[in-house]
C-alpha cells in the first residue's frame, strides 16, 4: 500500500490556507443555502394552503420540478446553462470589503432552491400537526392568516419540522461538493487543486473524507441538542418552557411572558 | 378544588362591559347552511339583545354548532345574513347581493365577539398569561404592561391567580377552560359565544366553569350558550332556543320551556335529557 503517514497527518493537523478556505465555503454555503433553503420552504408551504389555485400550482410545479432533477444538473443549469443560453449570467458582486464571485451566487441559489423544495413538504407536514382548532381558536380572537401562522400554527409546527431539519442539513454539508463543478473551491474542490499539485491522491482524499465525517458528527450532536429541545415528541412544551422561551426569540421579536 | 372558580366581579377586570351603542347584538335571518348537498342549518332567524344570555339546545347533529359557528364566521352561509352589533358579518353588501369580506375586516369583526370551544383549544406553547396576553397584544396593539396586568386580573378573578405561569399541559380541565373564558374575555367582547364549554370535562370539573358562565351571565354579559347544563339553563338563561334538524323549534323563555314546552320534540328531548 502506497499511504504516505507523514503526509496524512500533515494535511490533517496542518491544512494549507487553500484548504481552510474550502472549509470556510462549505460551511458557509451549507448555512446560507440551508436558511433561504428554509425561508423558501415557509412561504412555499404557506402556497400549498393558498385558496388561489394558480399559487398551489406554481408551488406544485416548484416542487415537482426541483425534487424531479438532478441537484447537480440544477446546479450546472442555473450556472452554465443559463448563461450559455444567454438568459442570465451571474456577475461578481463587489460588496467593498469581499467580492463574491458569480458561481458562489449560483451556488447559492441552486442549492437554496433544491432545498426549498424539500423543506416545503417538510414544514407543510409540519402545520398540517397542528390541531385545527388552533386555527380557529386563533381566528375566533381576531387574528388574520399571517399573524395566527407566525405566532401559533409555526411555532407548534417546529417540533415536527426539527427532527426532518436536521437531516437536510447534514444532506446539505454533503451536498455542498457538488458545487467543485462550477468552479467553487469548496472542500472537494480545494482537495483536487492540492492534490494536482503534490500527488498525495489517497492521503487526501482520506483526510477530506475525515472532515466531512467530522463535520457532521458535530452537526450530529447539535441536531441531538435540537431535538432534545425543540423536536421530542413524547415530551410535552409544557415540561420544557425553555422550548417556548426559544421558539419565540427565533421565531418572534417578543419576549416571552413571565 | 383548590381555589373558588370566582373571585367578585369578573367583567370589572376589563373594565365593565365594552360600551355599545346598539341594542340588537346579533341578528340572524332567515339563514340557511348547506355542508355540501346537505343542509344543516334551515331558515333560521334569532335576535338577541344586549345583557340577554341565550342558551341553545338540542339533539345531536340539530345544528347548534354549526349556527353558533355562523355567528362568528367560522362557517360560511348560503342563504339569509348575520348581523352582529348592527353590522353584517363575513359578508359585504354590493348591488343586493352579498359577497364575502375581506379576511382584515372578517377578523376585525371577530375582535367584539369571544368564543370558547369544547375542547378549550388553548395554545400549548404559551403560559396561562400568554394565551391571555397574545391576542391583545398582537390584534389590539395594547402595550406588554397593560395586558399583563388585565390579563392577571383577569386569571385572579376565574380563581386561577397562581397558575399564570403555567402551561395549558400542566392544568385540569377545568382550570383550562376557565383560562380560555379569560383569554376570549381579554378582547373585550361584546359578546360571548359558548359551544358546550363544559362537554369535555370530567363531572367534577364541570361546576368550576359554570360558575365563572353565571357569574359572567350574572354581569350581563350577553351571551349564546350551546349546553346540556340544564341547571346553567335554568338559573341564568333569558330565553331557551330548541333546534332540531336544523331549525328553530321553540324560543321561549326557561321557565316555560321546562314546565311546558310547546312541541313533541322538546318534550321528547327533555324527558331524554332530564332523564
Ligand atoms: N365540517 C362539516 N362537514 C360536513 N358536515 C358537517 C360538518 N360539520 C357538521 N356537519 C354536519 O352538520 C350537522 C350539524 O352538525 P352540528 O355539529 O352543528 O350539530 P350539533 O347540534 O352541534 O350536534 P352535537 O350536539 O353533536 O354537537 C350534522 O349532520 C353534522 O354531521
Ligand atoms: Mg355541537
Amino acid at each position: 500500500m502506497n499511504f504516505d503517514w507523514a503526509s496524512f497527518w500533515h494535511y490533517l493537523f496542518q491544512p494549507t490556507s487553500v484548504y481552510l478556505h474550502g472549509l470556510w465555503l462549505t460551511l458557509s454555503l451549507s448555512v446560507v443555502s440551508q436558511s433561504l433553503g428554509t425561508l423558501i420552504g415557509v412561504a412555499a408551504a404557506l402556497g400549498t394552503q393558498s385558496r388561489f389555485r394558480a399559487v398551489r400550482a406554481l408551488v406544485g410545479f416548484y416542487t415537482w420540478l426541483f425534487r424531479g432533477t438532478p441537484l447537480l444538473v440544477q446546479i450546472v443549469f442555473v450556472y452554465t446553462a443559463l448563461a450559455a443560453g444567454g438568459i442570465f449570467r451571474f456577475e461578481d458582486i463587489d460588496l467593498g470589503f469581499v467580492v463574491i464571485p458569480g458561481n458562489i451566487q449560483a451556488a447559492i441559489v441552486a442549492l437554496s432552491l433544491n432545498e426549498g423544495a424539500y423543506m416545503t413538504e417538510i414544514i407543510r407536514a409540519g402545520i398540517l400537526a397542528v390541531d385545527h382548532g388552533q386555527t380557529e381558536a386563533a381566528k375566533s380572537l381576531g387574528m388574520t392568516y399571517f399573524k395566527l401562522m407566525r405566532r401559533i400554527v409555526l411555532p407548534q409546527a417546529i417540533r415536527i419540522i426539527v427532527p426532518p431539519l436536521g437531516n437536510e442539513f447534514n444532506a446539505m454539508l454533503k451536498n455542498t461538493t457538488l458545487v467543485s463543478v462550477i468552479g467553487v473551491p469548496e472542500l472537494l474542490l480545494a482537495t483536487q487543486m492540492i492534490t494536482s499539485a503534490t500527488f498525495r491522491v489517497f492521503e487526501l482524499y482520506t483526510v477530506v473524507a475525515l472532515y466531512y465525517l467530522t463535520l457532521t458528527t458535530l452537526w450530529g450532536f447539535v441536531q441531538a441538542w435540537l431535538e432534545r429541545r425543540y423536536g421530542e415528541p413524547s415530551r410535552s412544551v409544557a415540561q420544557n418552557p425553555g422550548l417556548v422561551a426559544g421558539l419565540r426569540k427565533l421565531l418572534t421579536r417578543g419576549e416571552p411572558v413571565r | 378544588m383548590s381555589a373558588k372558580a370566582v373571585n367578585g366581579d369578573i367583567l370589572q377586570a376589563i373594565g365593565g362591559i365594552p360600551s355599545e351603542t346598539k341594542d340588537t347584538v346579533v341578528e340572524a335571518i332567515g339563514v340557511d347552511k348547506y355542508f355540501g348537498a346537505h343542509q344543516v342549518l334551515k331558515d333560521v332567524s334569532l335576535t338577541v339583545k344586549r345583557g340577554e344570555v341565550v342558551v341553545i339546545v338540542g339533539p345531536s347533529g340539530s345544528g347548534k354548532t354549526t349556527f353558533i359557528r355562523c355567528i362568528n364566521h367560522l362557517e360560511k352561509i348560503q342563504k339569509g345574513r348575520i348581523l352582529v352589533n348592527g353590522h353584517l358579518i363575513g359578508y359585504r353588501e354590493r348591488n343586493g347581493r352579498l359577497y364575502e369580506d375581506a379576511e382584515r375586516n372578517i377578523a376585525r369583526q371577530r375582535r367584539e365577539i369571544g368564543m370558547v370551544f369544547q375542547r378549550f383549544n388553548l395554545f400549548p406553547h404559551l403560559t396561562a398569561l400568554g394565551n391571555i396576553v397574545e391576542a391583545p397584544i398582537q390584534v389590539r396593539g395594547i402595550a406588554r404592561a397593560e395586558a399583563v396586568e388585565t390579563g392577571k386580573a383577569l386569571l385572579a378573578r376565574v380563581g386561577l391567580a397562581d397558575k399564570a405561569n403555567s402551561y395549558p399541559a400542566q392544568l385540569s380541565g377545568g382550570q383550562q377552560q376557565r383560562v380560555a373564558i379569560a383569554r376570549a374575555l381579554a378582547m373585550r367582547p361584546s359578546l360571548m359565544l359558548f359551544d358546550e364549554a363544559t362537554s369535555a370535562l370530567d363531572p367534577e370539573m364541570i361546576g368550576e366553569v359554570l360558575e365563572v358562565m353565571k357569574e359572567l351571565a350574572r354581569e350581563g354579559m350577553t351571551m349564546i350558550a350551546v349546553t346540556h347544563e340544564m341547571g346553567f339553563a335554568r338559573e341564568v338563561a333569558d330565553r331557551v332556543v330548541m333546534m332540531d334538524e336544523g331549525r328553530i323549534i321553540e324560543d321561549t323563555d326557561p321557565t316555560r320551556f321546562f314546565t311546558a314546552p310547546a312541541s313533541d320534540r322538546s318534550k321528547a328531548f327533555l324527558a331524554r335529557i332530564l332523564r
